[in-house]
């Protein structure tokens, strides 16, 4: 019989383990999975989660002049994580606080919308400087719509992760209306599109030949500020005494209706932010699909990172990675694109599996006879 | 009106399938968040066996058993990992929705025969009433005395006590000799395979086919059903049946001639969803009176 043993202190070394150990775990499982479906599977986890790494290899270690094509693949994982950082990042914060803001998509799609509708209606020859009104837009966007579930936990106790999911089903279908009405198009041929933006909402590209954009630097950016201010300032150790104890926090002077609105607006803000930055860098129109299902996955990449916003960015790159081997491997191996989620679902069942080792030992003991 | 009312009868039965298996999870201290990736297989294996066999009630049975095979990959982790449950829902969600995109990929653009109704000579056929109740398929009656099933066991049997006892102490319920893990497993089986029961109903009888993604919220939807039913079985029926009203508009409102745009209408049930707990959730002795102290808190015995 298996019993578990807990630790006089969780083990540091387990918790920067703990990923590594699910990740083998996930690509493990996975290679039995595509095996049952009649793939060969080493070929598959290689075009899933190694190619990008090793095209990147081939990048560092060539001359000048044969390695330019190699970044291709590489910066296509950065651009894919990038929304997920950001969004993540912020959930990692949410998450600490023990608020559980599960509604990311929702307020990266309303993200795009507002910041989207800036865009559209900005004058004719906008130059970039209105890439700051438009960003600033995307996070409000979000902002407002995580002010929802922050102001009804509250203000009547309303349980956070289903009013913020509810949500999200209720920003997909705005969005559907404003692309199919106010926001359509009128030169669209009749598609369920806006207009493209102009060359001022677009953000620029940091690399010429790749799709590299400055959302990088912004989702670096968030990510430093939130962890400097996690492990440094009095409101970081708020949320997180707060999350870990929140009477103590009471006895403190903490307020926990305080954390839940900073935390909520915090990770709203940075999903709304990811929704302006991945259409403006990537589509530059508003669509009815706008990949708000990052909003979950970034849910994975806080997981992976610990909870630590910095440890986000590391967890982005791997979903990233997860995403583009995908769309590679459904190319090349017809795999479906189904299988992505498998094991992206699989790399969480593993790691909160996992995460068990950082409190407790495993040990085998007899079972009690009498 | 009669359609109407008909129609809202059918559109309960999914959510109050999955509400009520949800509710003997809950009510045993096990809040389980991936009753949306429960529904879906459910929703996708049932299909998948009513189409290679032909038979409704092995299809049942298959929809049942998946859900319970993913409430049990919860298990192992939520309750015996003693992960948490909150991201573990989570993360059975984002599982189910990828495996039964997975597994329904060759089943997409097939169409079944839908479940064929109950008809009672003369009784069916002859009054208005008879046409609202008694035409329905097995599943709608079979979903509420599942409800009725469930209210008599957490109320007057021994098992339903040990159930509830456990959910709002567990330690107590340990001292007192319950097998605390041992319960919450069985209750979270058992919400599963509700669950699989409503994916069941929605790819063998609502629309019998399987497109991605069909659940369409409604597993996130019964979850908020069980809150506004103050985790009370007979309250989840009304609550189902009356969440089932609002999400007809969506496709009687244009018959009506609402003027209103058909995405709007679409949002009601999400907005009657947040609507509803809000009203529920503001008195605080309505919920404190009924919620399990112990939901979503993990278990170890210490011996």
């Amino acid at each position: 019989m298996i019993v578990l043993e807990p630790r006089p202190q969780p083990s540091r070394a387990l918790a920067l383990l703990s990923p590594v150990i699910a990740i083998v775990l996930t690509l493990i499982a996975g290679g039995i999975l595509i095996a049952l479906m009649g793939r060969p599977p080493l070929e598959a986890l290689r075009i899933y989660f190694f190619q990008p790494f090793e095209e990147f290899w081939m990048w560092l270690t060539l001359p000048t002049g044969e390695r330019e094509m190699w970044l291709y693949t590489p910066s296509e994982v950065i651009v894919k994580a990038i929304p997920l950082a950001l969004i993540g990042s912020g959930l990692a914060v949410c998450f600490r606080a023990n608020v559980w803001n599960i509604g990311a998509a929702g307020q990266y799609t309303m993200g795009a919308i507002i910041s989207g509708w800036v865009a559209l209606s900005a004058p004719e020859g906008a130059s970039g400087i209105w890439l700051v009104p438009y960003l600033i837009a995307g996070v409000l966007g979000g902002m407002l719509w995580a002010a929802i579930p922050a102001l009804l936990r509250v203000r009547f106790n309303a349980n956070e992760i289903l009013v913020s999911l509810m949500l999200t089903y209720v920003a997909a279908l705005l969005l559907d209306w404003l692309v199919r009405g106010p926001f359509k198009d009128p030169l669209g041929f009749g598609f369920p599109e806006s207009k493209e933006f102009q060359p001022g909402f677009i953000m620029p590209v940091l690399v010429d030949g790749t799709r590299l954009h400055l959302g990088v630097a912004l989702a670096v950016i968030a990510a430093v500020a939130l962890w400097v201010m996690m492990g440094r300032t009095m409101k970081g150790f708020e949320v997180r005494v707060i999350g870990a104890a929140p009477r103590a926090g009471a006895f403190a002077g903490f307020s926990r209706d305080r954390t839940i609105w900073f935390v909520m607006l915090l990770s709203g803000g940075l999903a709304g932010l990811a929704g302006a930055v991945e259409i403006s860098a990537t589509v530059q129109q508003l669509q009815p699909q706008i990949n708000a299902e990052y909003g979950f996955v970034a849910i994975i990449v806080a997981f992976l990172g610990r909870l630590n916003p910095i440890g986000a960015l590391f967890g982005a790159v791997i979903l990233a990675v997860s995403y583009i081997g995908g769309e590679n491997a459904q190319i090349m191996l017809k795999l479906p694109k189904a299988v992505t989620g498998i094991f992206q679902g699989m790399l969480l069942f593993f790691l909160l599996g996992c995460d068990t080792l950082i409190r407790f030992r495993i040990r085998l003991a007899r079972p009690r006879v009498g | 009106m009669e359609n109407f009312i008909y129609s809202m009868i059918i559109a309960a039965t999914p959510l109050l399938l999955a509400a009520i298996g949800e509710l003997v999870a809950e009510r045993s201290g096990v809040l389980n968040l991936g009753v949306e990736g429960m529904m879906l297989m459910g929703a996708v294996v049932a299909f998948a066996v009513a189409n290679s066999t032909g038979s409704t009630p092995l299809a049942i049975l298959a929809g049942a058993g998946a859900g319970a095979g993913m409430a049990l990959i919860f298990s192992v982790i939520a309750l015996s990992l003693l992960a948490n449950q909150a991201a573990t829902g989570l993360a059975l969600t984002i599982f189910g929705i990828g495996a039964s995109g997975l597994i329904g990929q060759s089943f997409v653009g097939i169409a079944l025969e839908p479940l064929a109704k109950l008809s009672i000579p003369f009784l069916t056929e002859s009054t208005a009433v008879g046409r609202i109740l008694l035409g329905h398929d097995p599943m709608v009656y079979m979903a509420l005395a599942l409800a009725a099933g469930v209210a008599w066991f957490l109320y007057n049997t021994r098992g339903g006590l040990a159930l509830r006892a456990v959910g709002d102490n567990h330690d107590s319920g340990h001292a007192l000799g319950y097998n605390v893990i041992a319960i919450r497993y069985m209750a979270t089986l058992f919400g599963g395979a509700c669950a699989g029961l409503g994916g069941a109903y929605l790819s063998l009888a609502y629309t019998p086919m399987w497109a991605e993604n069909m659940t369409a919220g409604r597993g996130w939807i019964a979850l908020a059903l069980v809150v506004f039913a103050t985790w009370r079985p007979l309250r989840l029926v009304a609550g189902a049946y009356l969440f089932a009203a609002v999400t007809q508009l969506q496709f009687y409102g244009q018959d009506w001639g609402l003027p209103i745009a058909s995405q709007f209408l679409a949002m009601a049930p999400y907005v009657a969803t947040i609507l509803a707990l809000v009203i529920i959730s503001r008195d605080v002795n309505l919920t404190k009176a009924n919620a399990p102290a112990c939901i979503g808190k993990p278990f170890r015995a210490e011996r």
